[in-house]
């Protein structure tokens, strides 16, 4: 069990790397912007599995999480607050080394708050907004958590839309990069910024993010709090009897899988430099909750694939102003002839009809 | 070791249990018997914290946990084998039973999870056949073992099972009963609700007889056996002489 999850994740190290070298030698380096972009929502989608998959619940917000991360990220390292330096609040945090000054475009004083540190900022307001929204609606049982994240993503896209700090339906533009590492040597520096000299390290960037936030997964999912889940999702009132706190471990896992979607939506944002309404709109948390049924629900590896590809071909345009209709669609096939993901879909049973749904039913009965 | 005072329990505004009082005493193997709709279910629930009680007092060893969460009641050392076995169909038996000692092992680390399998294994033979194997594709039979093992795996110090023999064959019920009396022997008490009075009374050492969320009747199990009503009601004796 162990070993073939070391052995599975090498393999997709590997595969990052010679997909990378496939690139410089194709001289087809354009890829890698999509690749990258596709690893963010990665990263957000297999966050969103563990809940739909684990904890039984589904989340119509996931995009609301995204946007609280891009939009705060945005909001804070562009906003100037010179006129405000005389304050108490921003003077601390200068002397904090919370914030960096320089020089705009027209030569104007600048000063903006440290892209690390709008970045622990965001993430913890996702954290916050998870744990308040995921308090009084997990400790019921079925299905609420969607309905109470679908207001809540509608919420945000309207806040976007409407207040001025964050652009109305502009949005926010001109980010700056997000350095991780200053440069040591002629290594680095490593920034995370749409430049194109620094698409191969964005590239890595992206990609090591998600192998790590996957290794955290797994990990968690093959420890007593995974097994904990799935009795959860098996039944959750004999979970409940043998003790697991339900309740608690499904407010847990929401509140971790909405870190997961804010990391995404501020490193997405920097790279990107800028971010939109459309990112918060309610048919990007349709398209994130269709990705995890792609994948198979209850499995981390099929919705890393199935998001990385179908993002990775969305964003490469492949279908056109069908795109919504695309990821609706297949959300009503898998249900219909796949509810185990496409990775365990039997072809031969699909062109038989009804007989895959079938099978599903008798293998939970 | 567990005393229930004036409960009184339900769903919403449907009051189930009305003012039912009674106890377990250590060691003793005590029944609950009634028909379909009487409340058992409700009852066993409202103690393990699955259903809030509405008024009255629930105490366990000296505790009262009237209003506790079920993890909690689950860690004091009472623990329920639910109605129907809801074993994790979709995880190995093993899983299933050191899910079971989910609270054991917070208390006292993986060691004791692990001795405790072992025990588990011992009094359920067929289990340890069967460990890698999906708990759902188990026989009827042998999802009451597991069930039942899976309780057992938090070392409890009171094991309430809900109506075990439910949809097994006469056979398999015998073994069952046979466990659950091998479980008094060696120092476990039990809270045994069912439907099959006879069986149940007679390997208890008391009984209660509920009835439309009441207490009717109660006493040694014997006394209930002899009891005309309960004979009439419970055991299918018609009286026709």
């Amino acid at each position: 069990m162990r070993d073939s999850k070391l052995l599975k994740i090498a393999l997709l190290i590997v595969l990052v790397i010679g997909v990378q070298e496939l690139t410089t030698v194709t001289d087809t380096q354009y890829y890698l912007t999509q690749l990258t972009m596709s690893a963010y929502y990665a990263l957000l989608v297999i966050g969103l599995a563990v809940v739909m998959g684990y904890a039984g619940q589904i989340s119509l917000g996931h995009a609301g999480f995204f946007a609280i991360g891009g939009y705060l990220s945005a909001a804070l390292t562009t906003h100037n607050l010179v006129a405000l330096q005389a304050n108490p609040v921003i003077h601390g945090l200068g002397s904090l080394g919370m914030l960096v000054s320089g020089q705009d475009i027209y030569g104007e004083q600048l000063l903006v708050v440290a892209p690390w540190a709008a970045c622990i900022f965001a993430v913890l307001m996702a954290a916050i907004i998870a744990l308040v929204i995921g308090i009084p609606v997990l400790k019921l049982k079925g299905h609420y958590l969607a309905m109470a994240t679908l207001g809540f993503g509608i919420i945000i896209y309207r806040i976007g839309l409407a207040t001025e700090y964050f652009g109305e339906a502009d949005g926010i533009s001109e980010v700056p990069g997000f350095t991780l590492l200053p440069a040591i040597g002629s290594f680095g520096p490593i920034s995370v910024s749409g430049d194109f000299g620094l698409r191969v390290e964005n590239y890595y960037v992206a990609w090591g993010l998600l192998v790590i936030g996957l290794w955290l997964l797994l990990n968690l999912i093959d420890s007593r709090v995974g097994r904990a889940l799935r009795a959860i999702h098996g039944s959750e009132e004999a979970a409940e009897a043998v003790g697991i706190d339900t309740a608690g471990f499904k407010l847990k896992v929401f509140v971790l899988s909405a870190v997961y979607a804010a990391f995404a939506g501020v490193f997405l944002t920097h790279y990107n430099g800028g971010i939109g309404p459309s990112e918060a709109s309610v048919m990007k948390s349709v398209r994130y909750v269709a990705l995890v049924a792609v994948g198979g629900m209850a499995n981390v590896w099929g919705t890393l694939i199935m998001g990385v590809g179908l993002t990775f071909l969305s964003l490469r345009g492949v279908f056109g102003s069908y795109d919504d209709a695309v990821f609706g669609a297949i959300l009503i096939v898998v249900m219909l002839f796949a509810p185990d993901g496409i990775l365990s879909m039997n072809v031969k049973a699909l062109f038989a009809g009804r007989r895959t749904t079938d099978e599903h039913e008798a293998k939970n009965a | 070791m567990l005393k229930v005072r004036n409960l009184d329990a339900g769903y919403g505004k449907l009051r189930v249990l009305k003012n039912i009082s009674l106890h377990v005493d250590k060691g003793e193997i005590v029944t609950m018997i009634g028909a379909n709709g009487a409340g058992k279910t409700t009852l066993l629930s409202a103690i393990i914290g699955l259903v809030r009680a509405g008024s009255g007092e629930i105490v366990f060893r000296n505790q009262d946990c009237t209003k506790k969460a079920a993890r909690w009641i689950v860690a004091a050392g009472c623990v329920l084998v639910p109605e129907g076995r809801q074993v994790f169909a979709t995880m190995s038996v093993e899983e299933n039973l050191i899910l079971g000692g989910y609270v054991l092992q917070k208390a006292e680390g993986k060691r004791a999870v692990d001795k405790e399998l072992g025990h588990q294994y011992e009094l359920f033979p067929v289990l340890r056949e069967r460990s890698r194997q999906l708990a759902g594709t188990l026989s009827g039979g042998e999802q009451q073992m597991l069930a039942m093992g899976r309780a057992l795996m938090s070392r409890p110090r009171l094991v309430m099972m809900d109506e075990p023999s439910t949809g097994l064959a006469p056979l398999v019920v015998r073994d069952i009963f046979r466990v659950i009396a091998r479980l008094r022997d060696e120092g476990s008490t039990v809270l045994l609700v069912e439907q099959n009075a006879r069986a149940a009374l007679a390997i208890a050492d008391r009984g209660y007889v509920l009835e439309t969320g009441k207490i009717i009747v109660q006493g040694p199990a014997e006394d209930l056996l002899a009891n005309q009503d309960v004979q009439r009601a419970y055991l299918g004796r018609e009286k026709i002489e």
